[in-house]
């Protein structure tokens, strides 16, 4: 019998890529399917070293549409089943994860953001946030977790298997190359050992017979009539609805008495952070917001920031990716918008500061 | 060909020296083309598809239009230059994982429609630029990064033989064949008649040519070469696989 | 330490820049200290200059890329162009004294320039396997990030098994980090 990847917990140093892989042995992943593109390679390169060691599985593809499909039948079979990708990877993830919004399978995937449209940058970037969010033809029956550092990424990595198996919607996991590639510290830990219950998951596809008698499932993706269609699609968006202020994460401080709130998301949020710390100091009237879940979207939290502020400055690595999701939480509100975009760029405390002084 | 090493006039001398690692096949299959072009008097109608990966690298390579693609579609890209405008000379070049994973249906559809295309696919048994993970071609037994303990056939199979699926598919008018840099003298020859076999409107040409990548395969010189003449031979054969230069309907 | 140190070490593959920056990332993380380093990277696999951003402070590391650092270090001529977008009034500028005619394209705008014979240190008192330890000293005694005892303890953690192979190593790499700390302190 396979020991347990994490004994306890300890204090570790290592790049990102690598904390998503323990991670998903410490949620007791069963199988990883993937495919090549930087900079995600290397949670496949320790999965697949220390899968024979812990008794886990791992296929490389022909490709990631095939990768995001493999994952839904692993997961249809009752395994943990997940997958990585990145850019142009997430554009073909949009099919297979379209299926597992209309199918409600829970899968889980990382995504590692780089530059984009197209193969653009292998580098960094948050322009997979619409993608990621609202990608496929669907109407967003997802759940998006936009981490910020590597205590996150592990954390948020366990947290997606038990978010997409309890509420069976695809799960994702938003980091970024720079996320990826880059070393801090972080204590890893047996999630259960801590109190933290994980999810049990169950076959849909391959159940045993129960009493002698073999029950066939049949599920389904296609519908005959806008009528079907209709009421399967409203019910689900009245479950998500339901289901979305127990899924919702945000982080906020100094908002209070705040002139202007930054809101940022992901690794760009350590910036920010360090940016109203700062002008803080320098007695300038400045707050925080971090949505964590960027699907769903803390709309009412923000909302209620932005009426009792003067402007949102919204701060991404992207063209105003989370600015549209942005206005959609907060529509109604009278608060200014000002913006700091910077696409597939890192953004630094320095710049936040000097556009916010720039403001006064 | 000269003993004396000369750059091929379809080079472009703007962006040399190449951003490929020291020792890499790519700069050789590309000089066996350049040579070709010059040769055959092409240049000026070349559309040169070039595919992400290490193949990506030949964006500016040479002197000829030249469209980057997407990983894996190389192949439909210059089919649907080559289809608006069947004067063109149309190449997609790729890698083995480009070729025989993503766009291996590409390659297939390509093949089975008889595309008036050259396709120019090098096979150096990784996924190199991402950092060495298995390829459809890795050898059984060979290590890599997604292959740690070596490349278990009973798990991934056997390395794909890109040509002979080819030529299974085509019909008449298809030329195939593989070479391989260690004989520059015949890789040209295969790639000549592939373009040729273009020009004249016959079918589908295919080259695969079998190429060094001592930074994945972590191997010195006399290692890699080994490695490219010994090993990758016992999987894959060197020649012309389909050398029918009729026209349709003959 | 009071605040956060930014060093950006800069030179071609090969010259060992990565496997410093890691090095020292770690001794510091051993020590307690907030470290956060990152490499550069591209679609080349080789060549081109090699680029690690280092942080090290009492404080959870921000954005993991800085505009301008607080010391530079860059080992070839490419490296000094590629790295003077990082030098202000506020950097310490290191460059190592075998780069050919690259006084000119030395940052104008630095607060301190320090050239050092590190490469040839290497080649004709130690062993040019070590450069880049010289290196690291380099930056340890310009920075402060970590103490020589601390670099010793985390180049034994990851050198430890070739030491005991050939305990020279161990003394020849002590040695490298001595001198590196020397050349700064004579720069100065």
């Amino acid at each position: 019998m396979a020991e347990k990847p994490i004994q306890g917990e300890k204090r570790v140093f290592m790049t990102g890529n690598e904390v998503v892989a323990w991670a998903a042995l410490a949620a007791k992943a069963d199988i990883m399917y993937g495919y090549p593109i930087t900079p995600q390679n290397e949670i496949m390169h320790y999965w697949t070293r220390m899968a024979p060691k812990y008794g886990k599985r791992f296929l490389q593809t022909e490709d990631e549409l095939s990768a995001g499909f493999t994952t839904l039948g692993g997961v249809l079979a009752g395994r943990k089943a997940f997958t990585a990708t990145a850019g142009p990877g997430n554009t073909l993830m949009q099919e297979p994860m379209s299926m597992a919004e209309m199918m409600r399978i829970p899968s889980v995937v990382v995504i590692q953001q780089r530059g984009g449209p197209s193969t653009a940058t292998v580098i960094y970037s948050q322009q997979e946030v619409t993608m990621t969010t609202y990608g496929g033809n669907g109407e967003g029956f997802r759940i998006v977790y936009s981490t910020a550092n590597h205590q996150e990424l592990f954390d948020y990595t366990i947290k997606a298997f038990n978010t997409a198996w309890k509420y069976r919607f695809p799960t994702f996991v938003l980091g970024d190359g720079y996320q990826a590639k880059m070393r801090e510290s972080l204590i890893i830990y047996d999630p259960e050992e801590k109190g933290v219950e994980l999810v049990q998951t169950e076959p849909t596809l391959g159940r045993e017979a129960v009493n002698g008698e073999k029950k066939p499932v049949h599920i389904r993706n296609t519908y005959n009539t806008e009528e079907e269609l209709y009421e399967v699609v409203t019910r689900y968006m009245e479950e998500y609805m339901k289901y979305a202020p127990e899924i919702v994460e945000y982080r906020e401080f100094d908002c209070e008495d705040a002139d202007i709130v930054i809101v940022s998301h992901g690794v760009v949020s350590r910036a920010a952070k360090g940016a109203v710390q700062e002008l803080r100091k320098e007695g300038l009237k400045v707050g925080y917001f971090r949505p964590v879940t960027l699907r769903p979207f803390p709309a009412d939290q923000l909302k209620a920031v932005a009426d009792n502020t003067m402007t949102l400055l919204l701060v991404e690595s992207s063209l105003g990716q989370m600015a549209k999701l942005v206005k959609d939480a907060i529509f109604g509100s009278t608060v200014a918008l000002a913006t700091l975009f910077k696409p597939g760029v890192g953004i630094t405390s320095e710049e936040i500061v000097a556009k916010v002084k720039g403001m006064f | 060909m000269s003993t004396v090493p000369q750059m091929p006039k379809s080079w472009r001398v703007e962006s040399k020296p190449h951003k490929f690692c020291p020792g890499c096949g790519h700069g050789l299959v590309l000089k066996a083309l350049g040579e070709a072009i010059d040769e055959l008097g092409i240049q000026d109608k070349i559309v040169f598809g070039a595919d992400i990966g290490c193949s990506l690298l030949a964006w500016d390579f040479f002197n000829v239009d030249t469209v980057q693609t997407h990983h894996g579609r190389t192949t439909p890209v210059v089919t649907g230059v080559k289809r608006a405008n069947p004067d063109l000379i149309c190449i997609a070049y790729m890698g083995d994982g480009g070729g025989y994973a993503i766009g291996s249906q590409h390659l297939v559809n390509a093949a089975a429609r008889n595309e008036r295309i050259t396709a120019i696919l090098v096979n150096n048994c990784n996924y190199a630029m991402t950092g060495g993970q298995m390829a459809p071609t890795t050898l059984p037994g060979m290590k890599t990064e997604t292959t740690p303990y070596g490349r278990d056939v009973k798990e991934a199979g056997y390395p794909t033989q890109g040509p002979e699926m080819v030529a299974a598919i085509t019909r008449e008018g298809s030329y195939v064949a593989r070479g391989t840099i260690s004989n520059l003298k015949q890789l040209k020859s295969y790639i000549k008649k592939a373009l040729e076999n273009q020009m004249a409107g016959n079918g589908f040409s295919f080259i695969e040519a079998l190429a060094t990548c001592p930074t994945n395969w972590r191997t010195n010189a006399k290692d890699t070469w080994a490695f490219l003449e010994k090993e990758m031979t016992k999987y894959f054969n060197v020649g012309e696989i389909k050398n029918h230069a009729m026209k349709e309907g003959e | 330490m009071a605040k956060t140190v930014k060093i950006a070490l800069a030179g071609e593959g090969g010259q060992g820049v990565q496997s410093v920056a890691e090095i020292i990332a770690e001794a510091a993380n051993e020590e307690g200290r907030e470290a956060l380093y990152i490499p550069n990277f591209g679609v080349e696999q080789r060549g081109g200059v090699s680029v690690a951003y280092l942080q090290i402070g009492p404080e959870p590391i921000g954005s993991p890329k800085f505009q301008k650092a607080d010391i530079v270090v860059a080992l070839s001529d490419r490296a000094v162009k590629r790295t003077s977008q990082y030098v202000d009034e506020t950097t310490t500028f290191v460059y190592d004294t075998s780069i050919e005619g690259i006084e000119e394209q030395l940052p104008k705008n630095a607060g301190r320039i320090l050239a050092i014979p590190a490469i040839e240190v290497s080649k004709n008192e130690l062993h040019p396997r070590v450069f880049n330890i010289i290196i690291m000293g380099a930056v340890i005694k310009a920075t402060g990030v970590v103490s020589e005892e601390e670099a010793r303890a985390a180049i034994e953690k990851k050198l430890g098994y070739k030491f005991e192979q050939n305990p020279d190593l161990r003394e020849l790499n002590f040695k490298a980090i001595a001198r590196g700390m020397e050349l700064v302190e004579k720069a100065r």
